[in-house]
This record gives structure tokens, C-alpha cells and sequence, in this order.
């Protein structure tokens, strides 16, 4: 029998977008205020988590053609680097820096190097999530 | 002054193993790879053992954040001795691994588990911020799920999940106690945790959280608490075994001997010979194990059991000597034990069991094999000139020197009956009527001696060379038994 799940798939193409859109809020926000990579990469890794479950996988694996273990790495490699890059300034690993710059509609914005550390945190945050439920999903066979 | 390199120990690894990653079935760049970050991770930390030398303990305060704000790496000579032991080891063990082990298990993420296994390793070696002790601990233990279950027999999935819950069980107990202790002092970082307790005269409060964490890192080192160890550690490939018997449990010794000589170490006469206790049942729980049992793997299994139990009769009796003992025991136990794993996994897959009874004559066909045994056998004994003769010696003479006699006499017997044990397996195994004929007998592959060769060569020039040692194992025996100097060193500002 073929359960009826229009609404669910209605509803979640919405909320999918809301949840993605928060997930990279807290992203952003944390670099005052709680949030952060960690964070901000779970509420991204549960978007993905209920689209899978909303829809197939295979139908969720055409629309995102990535593979969420490559992901991970991908992550942890981002951090790892930017970690590193301040050690051939003659600075101590891991050291951030930031800096105010003019950028056109924006206006006067603060950059900071964490952020790149916390993209690859995001990253590897939403590879590992993802990738353990689809693990759970395809032992159930 | 910038010490940058202290992070290339752990970070090498990690980076080898993501890039390790994208290349899953590209065999040969698995092997070039991981081998190669193993000989840079040696090299690097050899130089940094030497540089301790003259210029005492170095530290990276992480971003520059100034002790006891941030998290640092801290390299004395304990921890460096123990990080250059462990990637030579693991050097030998991919090498067995590439010559042994067939191209599903160089493919299958063999490779960047191992690499970060050895990152949490070394990262626990080398931190001196008690969380990140912990996050150091998880990355190892993630690592050791993979390569427990890597394979996937039904026998490897039963123990596995034995391992995973005793060991999800212990983090959880490692957090609570971490917690306590940051409620009761309020840092995390070692050197400070050790200054506060001390200010405090470790009261009753802080007594107890540091028998937590002794259970803790007893269920880790498997001392005492070592019921899952001999399961665990005989069902898994050779080279996993000889990887798990010469690098896990010794994490947990090596927490053990920083948590109780630099922070709690103001109350011995209860946590010091509470240890000694545990040790001593240690000690005959794993002589009776090991002479009791009739599968080979098992016996390896639990001579790892005796060795936890008498490395840490050095830190029950903490003189100098003792301690001088234990940490050359240390050493020679990783080099040996991976040796006495990766010869007993050529011996099960030549005859294809493991049983001791169903083996016979196989020094006939394989003499080489048989005398790299016999030579492990006498090292793990500690019969000189091997390795495992100057730690027996300096541990029974810092138990004489202390009177503690009860110790001696079970760290000595047991010695006895790792002997028995093994010379068991080595009768029974490689003398008597050969029941591989001429014909039959499976080639044994050249090369898979050769890691055998190198670790034989290694027990006997530690055993040997032990002077060349005496300068760095004599200042590491130094620093745990002044804690002040690792203290002073955290927090002299160097930067």
C-alpha cells in the first residue's frame, strides 16, 4: 500500500528552506553570539536528514549529487588548513585574525579567518550527520 | 620563542588521512602516503625529544592564547619517548600490512583509520589540557571501532560490540569525572589543575574525583578492569592486533601516570597503593589467563594483561629507579608486543588455526619465523640482552629500595609465567613432528619477515643500546617525579 504523503512532501519543501536559512543564521551569528559551526552545521545536516526522509534517497541523491562522505573530509580538511596557514606567518597554529573592510551594499563589515575554520566545522559536522543516517537507512534492507 | 613543530606529530597524520580519503582505491598512493607521513611524524619527533634535552619542555599555546586560557601541547621527554616509539611501531605494522594483507583491506579505509588512530594517540600523548585529553581519547577510540570491525566476520562484530559499550560506558565516566573536577578547581588545563590541588592539599572531594578518573583510565589500560581486552584484542586482522596491543593500552597507562604523578600526587598512601593493589591482581589474572588458555591469540592477549599489570607496579612504588623502569618497560613493550602479534598472525595464517594443539613442526618449515618467536619470547621474559631486561631490573631494584616485597615477588613470577605460556606455544607450535609436508607448505611470502626482522633487531638494540636511552628516559623519570618542572615550564611566558 502506498501511504499518502503529499502533505509531508508539501510541507517539507517549505520547511526544508527555513531550516537551511536558520541553520546558516546560527552559522553566522556565532561569531558573537551562540551558534557557530558545530550548531549551525547540525540544523543544516537535519534540513538534509528530512528531505531523506520526506523523500527517497535516490530521488534526494539526483538533486544533491554529492557524496556526504567526501563532505567530511572535505571539511576537516578546510579547517585543518586554515589552521595551519598562520604557522608560515611565524605566528602560533590555530591563531585567527580579523579585519573591518569597505564591501560594496554591505558597508563596513568585520572578516575574520574563523570563519573559514567554521565552514570546514559546518562541513564536516553536516557530512558526518548525514552520512550516519543514511548508514542506519541502508542496513535496514 | 615559536614551537610550531610540536603540532606536526599529530597533525601529519591527520592530514595524510584525509587526503587518504579521496584516494580510497588508488592502493599504491595509500601505502606511499601513509608510510611516508610515518617516517616524517618519526623524524620530527626525534628532533623534538632531542631539542627537550637542551632546551627543557617545550609548549604551543594554540592561536597564542597564554596558559591556562587556551589549549596547548606540552612535550617532555615522557610523552616524546612514548610518541617516537609509537610511530616507528606503527611504521612497521603498515609495512606488515602492505606486504600481508590483501588489496580489500589496503583499500577499505584501512590506511586513514590507522593514521588517525595514531593522531588520537599521539594527541594524548602530547596535550596538556585534561579536555582535550578526552577529545584525543575519542578520536582513538573512533578510529579502533573502524579497525575492530574492518572485515566485518560475525566474531569481529560480537566483540566489537563488547568493546564499543565498555568504552562508551568509560567516556561517559571520564566527562562525569572531568566535570567534578572542573567544578571543584575550575581550569582544565593540567599544569594549573595540578597547582590548585596542590593549594588545596587535595581534600576528600578531590581525592574521590581522582579514583573516577583511576577507574577510568584502568578500564582504558585494562588494569584490573581488563575483561574486554583479551576478547577484543584476539579477534580483529594481525596487524590491528599488534596496532591495539602496542598503542591503546598504553594511552592509558601513559593518563595514568600524568594524572597520578602530576596532579594527584599529594595523597599516595591511598591512590598510589590502591594502584599497586589493582596491579598485583592484575598481574596474576593475566599469568593465569595466559597459561590457561590453548588459543594462541588469546595468550598474546594476555600478556598484554601482565605487562599493563607490571609497568604500573613502577608507578605503585614511584622511586626513580621504578619509574626509570617503567618507562623502559614502556618502550620495549610496544616494540615486542607488536612483534609478538605480528608473528603469531604469519603463524595462524600459514596453518590456518589458531589453536595450539593443531599446530606442530613449524619451525621446519619456517626457521626464521620460529627464531623471531623464540626471540620475542625471551624478550618479553626478560632475558638479557633484550629489551625487556633493564625494565625488570630497575622496576625490582626501585622494590627493593622501597621494600616493597609483595610486588616484587608477583612482578618477578609473573615474568615466570609469561615465560610458561609462551614456551608452550613454542613447543608445542614449532617443535615436534611437522604437519605441513614439504610439498603442502604454503610459501611463506619473503617480505612478511621483514617487519618481524626489523622489530627483533629493535628489542635486541634497545636491549643493548639501553645507555644510548638513559639520557632521555632519566629526564622523562625526572619530570614525573617533580612536577614542578612541567608546572614551571606551562607557565614560564616564553612567548
Amino acid at each position: 500500500m502506498k501511504i499518502n504523503d503529499v502533505i509531508l512532501k508539501t510541507v517539507a519543501k517549505a520547511v526544508v528552506l527555513v531550516i537551511l536559512t536558520f541553520g546558516l543564521y546560527l552559522f553566522f551569528s556565532g561569531h558573537h553570539t551562540p551558534g557557530g559551526g558545530f550548531i549551525g552545521g547540525l540544523v543544516l545536516a537535519s534540513g538534509f536528514v528530512l528531505l531523506f526522509l520526506s523523500y527517497d534517497v535516490e530521488t534526494v541523491s539526483e538533486g544533491i549529487p554529492i557524496s556526504f562522505k567526501k563532505l567530511s573530509a572535505v571539511g576537516v580538511l578546510i579547517s585543518m588548513s586554515s589552521a595551519l596557514v598562520p604557522v608560515f606567518f611565524g605566528q602560533p597554529f590555530l591563531s585567527q585574525s580579523f579585519g573591518y573592510f569597505d564591501l560594496p551594499l554591505l558597508g563596513k563589515t568585520e572578516l575574520a579567518t574563523v570563519t573559514i575554520f567554521e565552514a570546514g566545522i559546518a562541513l564536516t559536522v553536516v557530512g558526518v550527520v548525514v552520512n550516519i543516517i543514511l548508514s542506519i537507512s541502508e542496513g535496514t534492507k | 620563542m615559536m614551537n610550531n613543530i610540536l603540532i606536526f606529530p599529530m597533525l601529519l597524520p591527520i592530514l595524510a588521512g584525509i587526503i587518504l580519503i579521496f584516494f580510497r582505491t588508488n592502493r599504491r598512493l595509500q601505502i606511499v602516503v601513509s608510510l611516508g607521513a610515518m617516517i616524517a611524524v618519526a623524524v620530527v619527533s626525534i628532533y623534538i625529544l632531542h631539542t627537550i634535552q637542551t632546551e627543557g619542555i617545550l609548549r604551543l599555546d594554540f592561536g597564542g592564547w597564554i596558559p591556562p586560557f587556551g589549549i596547548l601541547f606540552v612535550a617532555d621527554s615522557f610523552a616524546m619517548i612514548l610518541v617516537v616509539t609509537t610511530s616507528i611501531v606503527t611504521f612497521i605494522c603498515l609495512l606488515y600490512a602492505v606486504i600481508a594483507a590483501g588489496k580489500q583491506m589496503n583499500t577499505l579505509y584501512f590506511h586513514p583509520a590507522v593514521l588517525f588512530l595514531n593522531a588520537g594517540v599521539i594527541g594524548s600523548f602530547m596535550t596538556g589540557d585534561m579536555f582535550n585529553l578526552f577529545v584525543c581519547f575519542e578520536v582513538m577510540l573512533l578510529s579502533s571501532y573502524v579497525l575492530l570491525t574492518l572485515g566485518g566476520s560475525k566474531r569481529q562484530l560480537r566483540e566489537a560490540i563488547k568493546y564499543v559499550s565498555i568504552n562508551i560506558v568509560s567516556s561517559w565516566f571520564f566527562l562525569v569525572a572531568l566535570a567534578y573536577l572542573y567544578g571543584s578547581v575550575g581550569t582544565l588545563n593540567m599544569a594549573h589543575i595540578a597547582m590548585r590541588v596542590a593549594e588545596d592539599g587535595q581534600g576528600p572531594m578531590l581525592t574521590t574525583v581522582s579514583i573516577l578518573f583511576l577507574i577510568v583510565f584502568s578500564l582504558k589500560a585494562g588494569l584490573l578492569l581488563y575483561f574486554w581486552l583479551p576478547g577484543s584484542y584476539s579477534t580483529p586482522p594481525a596487524v590491528t592486533s599488534a596496532l591495539f596491543g602496542a598503542l591503546l593500552t598504553k594511552v592509558g597507562i601513559y593518563a595514568l601516570f600524568r594524572v597520578f604523578s602530576l596532579i594527584f600526587p599529594h595523597h599516595p598512601e591511598l591512590t598510589l597503593s590502591l594502584i599497586g593493589f589493582m596491579a598485583a591482581i592484575t598481574l596474576i589474572g593475566g599469568s593465569l589467563g595466559a597459561v590457561s588458555s590453548n588459543d594462541i591469540r588469546k595468550i598474546a592477549a594476555y600478556n598484554v594483561v601482565i605487562a599493563v599489570g607490571f609497568i604500573l607496579v613502577g608507578l605503585a612504588i614511584s622511586t626513580p629507579l621504578a619509574m626509570e623502569g617503567s618507562i623502559y618497560y614502556l618502550i620495549h613493550d610496544m616494540v615486542v608486543k607488536a612483534l609478538l602479534f605480528l608473528v603469531i598472525g604469519a603463524m595462524i595464517s600459514l596453518t590456518g588455526t589458531s589453536k595450539i594443539e593443531e599446530m606442530s613442526g613449524i619451525m621446519k618449515n619456517y626457521p626464521l619465523l620460529g627464531w623471531s618467536f623464540f626471540i620475542a619470547m625471551l624478550s618479553l621474559a626478560g632475558v638479557p640482552p633484550f629489551s625487556g631486561f633493564i625494565g625488570k631490573v630497575l622496576v625490582s631494584e626501585g622494590a627493593i629500595q622501597n621494600g616493597n616485597l609483595v610486588l616484587l615477588a608477583l612482578a618477578l613470577l609473573s615474568s615466570l609465567f609469561v615465560l610458561y605460556s609462551l614456551l608452550r606455544i613454542f613447543r608445542n607450535c614449532f617443535w615436534g613432528e611437522t604437519i605441513i609436508s614439504k610439498d603442502e607448505q604454503l610459501p611463506l611470502h619473503k617480505g612478511i619477515l621483514v617487519p618481524c626482522l626489523i622489530l627483533v633487531l629493535l628489542t635486541a638494540g634497545i636491549g643493548l643500546g639501553g645507555e644510548g636511552l638513559a639520557i632521555y628516559v632519566t629526564d622523562a623519570a625526572n619530570t614525573l617525579l617533580h612536577p614542578e618542572i612541567y608546572i614551571d615550564a606551562v607557565f614560564s611566558n616564553q612567548q
